[in-house]
């Protein structure tokens, strides 16, 4: 019972700092794109977002009605009670942030009005060795995961394969996702790794270098090549499209070149916290390494 | 420029694409569900809970709550407009709104809706839900509260409600048109620097 409380309490918790206030690299890169416009209707759009994030921050309100479906990823040792747990902190947030409910039944679309469902929230578990558990929320609105896209690539089509697909689809999503958006880019593994990966992609921080230094230089000549296309703040022009492209990878079957690529709006909102095994806890928004 | 809600087939064709305006009235929220029950009704020839003659329609699902028995918006930015583009034309035609409050911009059927009714689209910054809620100084009503809190008809009571920059003008100019057409001619550059 008590880890159930200790789990429900993290939730509440993850979720009212993941919507209230947004990351600092992500506050820096909206910052930056606001001094880098030109056009007036893109800063008014940049300064609409950054008096926005202010005023939520300092009322302890959601940054956007759009406080998305809860997502979870999950990696330590796998605590008792961690699905009933992380559940009920779903619910009571809902009703005390609030949230807004926005899990229905896909073919009713029945809202039970409380974000819980079948498959909802929506948690990723990976089982490792640490000597505490890692919870990190990322609350993803339908705006941007709307406009998530996966190709199955053959092998011939190769890195400028990549290139063309994630250009295409940033292309396409146009305004829609609420840009300055980040890319993320899942690039291997089968098809639904590689687009769970293009989302895990989104949990590194923007201002964190890629470790791997062709993944780094791609995501360079992406997100130059992303900002060149004039799509500008949401969709009415600009120099700012994107705020920064986090790629990740996996090993492929030697037939195989799957692409994947989520996007996530400028509210790129996550907060993790380390349970700790004397039940301690610790919170934090920089993102996973 | 200061615009009341509703409004006059005058007043949204005197607007021009890039125009920077705000509004002061009532404004309904109506989005897919909105827009699927109210042509419904239409097909069937019932009245809908609200007159939208000249209304503006506000694409938006916000987070409410009941505090003492009133409705209070605690978040209601603009949600994504195209999802709605299969449904505007007729919405437009059939409850003649004069203006539509979204983001993300809607496709041609729809501008050309706008230039044919005399309505427009005004943009509002997508995700800027506290701004936008501090624009909203009451919540007059609510009907559809079945669909669920996002789905309802929202009847929103606003003043200095903005900025909003007319993107889709009644005269068959969209803004997000105009982009399209930049951001085409960028490509082949964005495709050289990916060396594409």
């Amino acid at each position: 019972m008590k880890s159930t409380k200790v789990l429900e309490d993290v939730t509440v918790n993850l979720l009212k700092m993941a919507v209230t206030s947004l990351p600092e690299d992500v506050l820096e890169a909206l910052r930056l794109a606001e001094r880098e416009e030109t056009s007036e209707i893109a800063r008014t759009q940049l300064r609409a977002i950054l008096a926005n994030v202010a005023s939520a921050d300092r009322l302890a309100l959601p940054m956007c009605q759009d406080t998305g479906i809860p997502i979870f990823f999950v990696r330590g040792k796998c605590l008792p009670h961690l699905e009933e747990g992380i559940r009920r902190g779903v619910s009571r947030a809902t009703s005390e942030i609030p949230l807004r409910p926005n899990v229905v039944h896909p073919l009713t679309r029945h809202n039970p009005g409380d974000n819980l469902g079948k498959g909802m929230p929506y948690m990723h578990i990976e089982l490792a060795d640490l000597e505490y558990t890692e919870i990190t929320v990322l609350p993803k609105g339908a705006g941007s995961e709307n406009m998530s896209a996966l190709a199955m690539l053959t092998p011939a089509q190769g890195v400028k394969g990549i290139k063309s697909f994630v250009l295409d689809t940033v292309v396409r999503a146009g305004g829609n996702p609420c840009p300055p958006t980040i890319i993320g880019v899942g690039i291997g593994g089968s098809a639904d790794e590689a687009l769970f990966i293009s989302k895990k992609a989104l949990l590194h921080p923007l201002n964190k270098e890629n470790p791997d230094p062709v993944l780094a230089k791609l995501e360079d000549e992406l997100k130059e090549a992303l900002n060149a296309t004039g799509i500008g703040p949401m969709g009415l022009g600009g120099r700012t499209t994107v705020l920064g492209v986090r790629v990740e990878e996996a090993h492929c079957h030697t037939a195989s070149l799957p692409v994947a690529v989520t996007i996530q709006c400028w509210a790129g909102r996550r907060a993790s916290a380390r349970i700790m095994k004397d039940g301690s806890v610790t919170y934090y928004k920089e993102g996973l390494g | 420029m200061k615009l009341k809600a509703p409004l006059s087939e005058k007043e949204a064709r005197a607007l021009k694409v890039g125009d920077s305006v705000t509004l002061n009235g009532i404004i309904y929220s109506g989005r897919d569900e909105v827009h699927i029950r109210a042509l419904e009704h239409a097909h069937e020839g019932r009245k809908l809970p609200f007159d939208l003659k000249g209304a503006a329609l506000f694409h938006t699902g916000p987070i409410m709550r009941k505090d003492g028995g009133k409705w209070k918006v605690i978040a209601a930015g603009p949600t994504t407009s195209s999802r709605m583009n299969s449904l505007e034309p007729e919405f437009i035609e059939h409850f003649g709104v004069r203006a539509i409050i979204g983001k993300g911009g809607m496709s041609q059927p729809t501008v050309d809706a706008m230039a044919k009714f005399g309505c427009v689209y005004l943009a509002i910054t997508g995700g800027a839900a506290v701004l936008t809620a501090e624009g909203i100084t009451d919540v007059r009503g609510v009907e559809w509260l079945d669909l669920g809190m996002p789905e309802a008809m929202w009847a929103l009571e606003v003043k200095g409600f903005g900025p909003l920059t007319v993107a889709i003008d009644a005269h068959g100019n969209s803004l997000y048109k105009r982009v399209d057409d930049e951001v085409q001619a960028n490509l082949p550059k964005a495709r050289k620097m990916l060396g594409i």
